[in-house]
């Protein structure tokens, strides 16, 4: 840890490296951005607008289904980034959260007939007061402690579905039927509609994520992260930060879930290892994408859905190729590009914003 | 009475694999402060090896000793390409490596040793021995807590009695100070992941004989009972963690036992209480405590 701090204390002193790191600190447009970069940035958001918008009408309903899959890992994947990149409290329990959020929504749905939009808010709901339970006593374990802890939320999840949840034949399996989940728009097929309204709601809190990580809040998350102590003393309420971004994070994973049921058509409980397989692969998505970053869990995601579809009928119905993959990524990426596919891509930005304008513009003072 | 011991015996025995684990673990958190989430699989990899050893008729003993001789190696590896390279940054880094350690190393497994269950041969003669009030226990359970004592007993030889375990030490408290008075604090670091690779293997080639079957799954609900003994002793101390593994173990049995509330969600035993302990007593039960300076 110590060796941590003076690392990040001395980097900025690199001149050429000084905006680079500034950027992965705050992502957030206040200091000069390089005119490059302002039109790359708008270019790619108005084309991954335009493809994101135009897709499920392209696609087949399997394809469809796969981007909503990424979709939903998105969302909990940026859940997972406000908690662990954005705020420095490892998790690897939010599978947990994600599934008590599927589970209420298919609870929620077949046993009390509610429709499935309504559901969502209060697996958010749910789902953050959790969270905010969990988090309390986060604040006294730190670090790899409280990735112990968490590991354990996702281990005891789905034992506690065993036991409480009853679905046909006993096994805790709930299957809405398809007809919960039908376009509630005229001219739209069903797989469309769910596409659509995962889209929607992953802008949302995006959008949110984004707003929230820029503003004062934000801050005091990242001032939390780098510099527990010295937060405090700037009058950082230490608690309410960490317990609050824990609460937010846990939401996030919790409406992840919900929107899982109306994509998978089911909540399942059955296999032991399901909820803490779904923390790693947010955990995955976060890292391949890009700790820290706006863009990163859902470019994560994707990546992590494609790579899981085309290995898995590589080895007789195995799924076997897609974790040793995932593992290797996750080793290679802390290795080779520590900030993620977002990260080095915008690093890359940076670097070209910098080379032409020192050539096309006289020195001004920042 | 006769029930309470016998679920007592049970439980030591559980409590016993638990044990040997948890000293993996807290082998490299002592060395090196790291949380190893791989452990189990690392171990699981070397019992599999055990197995595939004892198919080509080598004796148990001499199988499992040919698979800590590997592990030791693929240990030290382990720690000089992938775990030495995050000196430095932080937890979060470690913990991603570990983890994919362990999604590699478990599908890997699999992909090698193919996804049958598999019988491993114990290398403990069968049978039971009678014990006080009509209770029996297994010959396995004592072997099993012969080899504990004796590993635990090397172990603390190694570390409080010898010159390489007070440089190990040494290397664990301050590795710059360690630095500074010429010990290799790398080498000993490696060192640190070799023998707690090697303690995996033994631990994984005796659970893998004491269970039924080995199969991909093996460690994983017993990395977690592990995890639990290793924080109620705290992280720090070796015969924390064997006792504390017994106390897992025994707490487990009469959970199952006498709490029907916790009917089929046992686990929630080792998770509270890591919960607790780390709430409570972040030291543990046997932990030194540590002054923080910023």
């Amino acid at each position: 840890m110590a060796s941590d701090r003076s690392g990040a204390a001395v980097e900025p002193a690199v001149a050429g490296e000084a905006p680079a790191t500034v950027a992965r600190v705050r992502p957030s447009p206040w200091p000069e951005v390089p005119r490059p970069v302002r039109v790359a940035r708008i270019v790619i958001g108005v084309v991954l607008a335009v493809a994101a918008l135009y897709a499920p009408l392209y696609f087949e309903p399997d394809v469809n289904r796969l981007l909503s899959q990424a979709i939903y890992i998105a969302i909990a994947a940026m859940g997972l980034n406000l908690l662990t990149g954005f705020n420095g409290q490892v998790s690897i329990g939010h599978g947990a959260f994600f599934g008590v959020g599927a589970f209420t929504s298919a609870i929620l749905i077949v046993d009390h007939g509610w429709t499935f939009e309504a559901t969502i808010p209060v697996s958010a709901a749910l789902t953050g007061v959790l969270g905010l339970l969990v988090g309390i006593p986060a604040l006294r374990v730190r670090g790899l402690y409280l990735a112990l802890v968490t590991l354990g939320l996702a281990v005891l999840f789905p034992r506690i579905t065993q036991k409480y949840v009853d679905g046909t034949g006993g096994v805790p399996l709930l299957r809405p039927s398809r007809r919960e989940f039908a376009s509630l728009i005229e001219g739209l097929d069903d797989d469309q509609w769910a596409y659509y309204l995962c889209l929607a709601i992953m802008a949302l809190l995006f959008v949110l994520a984004w707003n929230l990580v820029r503003g004062r809040v934000g801050r005091a998350m990242i001032a939390v992260r780098d510099q527990e102590l010295a937060a405090t003393t700037v009058g950082v309420n230490l608690a309410a930060t960490k317990v609050g971004t824990f609460a937010v994070s846990a939401a996030y994973a919790g409406v992840a879930g919900s929107l899982s049921v109306m994509v998978d058509k089911l909540a399942d409980g059955t296999n032991p290892i399901l909820y803490f397989q779904r923390s790693i692969e947010f955990l995955v998505a976060m890292v391949i994408g890009g700790t820290a970053t706006i863009l990163g869990p859902a470019v994560g995601a994707l990546v992590l859905v494609l790579l899981r579809h085309n290995t898995q009928d590589l080895i007789e119905g195995k799924e076997i190729l897609a974790p040793a993959l995932f593992g290797a990524a996750l080793i290679v990426i802390v290795f080779v590009l520590p900030e993620g596919l977002v990260g080095g891509v915008r690093r890359l930005l940076l670097r070209l914003g910098q080379r032409t304008s020192a050539r096309g513009r006289a020195p001004t003072a920042p | 009475m006769q029930l309470f011991l016998s679920q007592v015996i049970n439980g030591v025995g559980n409590g016993v694999v638990f044990a040997t684990v948890a000293l993996a673990l807290v082998l490299i958190f002592r060395t090196t402060r790291v949380l190893n989430f791989a452990q189990g699989e690392m171990a699981l990899f070397s019992a599999y090896i055990s197995w595939k050893l004892t198919t080509f008729d080598l004796p148990v003993w001499v199988a499992i000793g040919i698979s800590m001789a590997i592990a030791f190696v693929a240990g030290a590896v382990i720690e000089r390409t992938l775990i030495r390279p995050m000196e430095g940054h932080s937890p979060l880094n470690v913990v991603i490596i570990t983890l994919g350690l362990f999604l590699g190393l478990n599908a890997l497994v699999q992909l090698i040793f193919g996804t049958d269950p598999q019988s491993m041969p114990s290398p403990f003669p069968k049978g039971s021995v009678s014990f006080i009030a009509d209770t029996r226990v297994q010959k396995v359970t004592i072997g099993l807590m012969v080899v504990l004592l004796v590993e635990c007993a090397a172990l603390w030889l190694l570390l409080n009695r010898t010159t390489l375990g007070l440089k190990l030490r040494a290397v664990a408290s301050n590795p710059d100070s360690a630095r500074l008075h010429g010990i290799r604090a790398g080498s000993m670091l490696m060192f640190g992941w070799a023998i707690s690779a090697a303690i995996g293997a033994l631990a994984g080639s005796l659970v893998a004989s004491e269970r039924a079957a080995l199969d991909a799954s093996l460690m994983q609900v017993v990395l977690v009972y592990a995890l639990a003994a290793a924080a109620l002793g705290g992280f720090d101390s070796i015969w924390g963690a064997v006792v504390s593994g017994l106390v897992v173990g025994v707490a487990d049995a009469l959970t199952i036992q006498y709490v029907d509330a916790l009917d089929g969600i046992e686990v929630v035993l080792p998770l509270g209480l890591i919960l607790v302990v780390l709430v409570v007593m972040p030291n543990g039960l046997f932990g030194k405590r540590t002054v923080e300076r910023v």
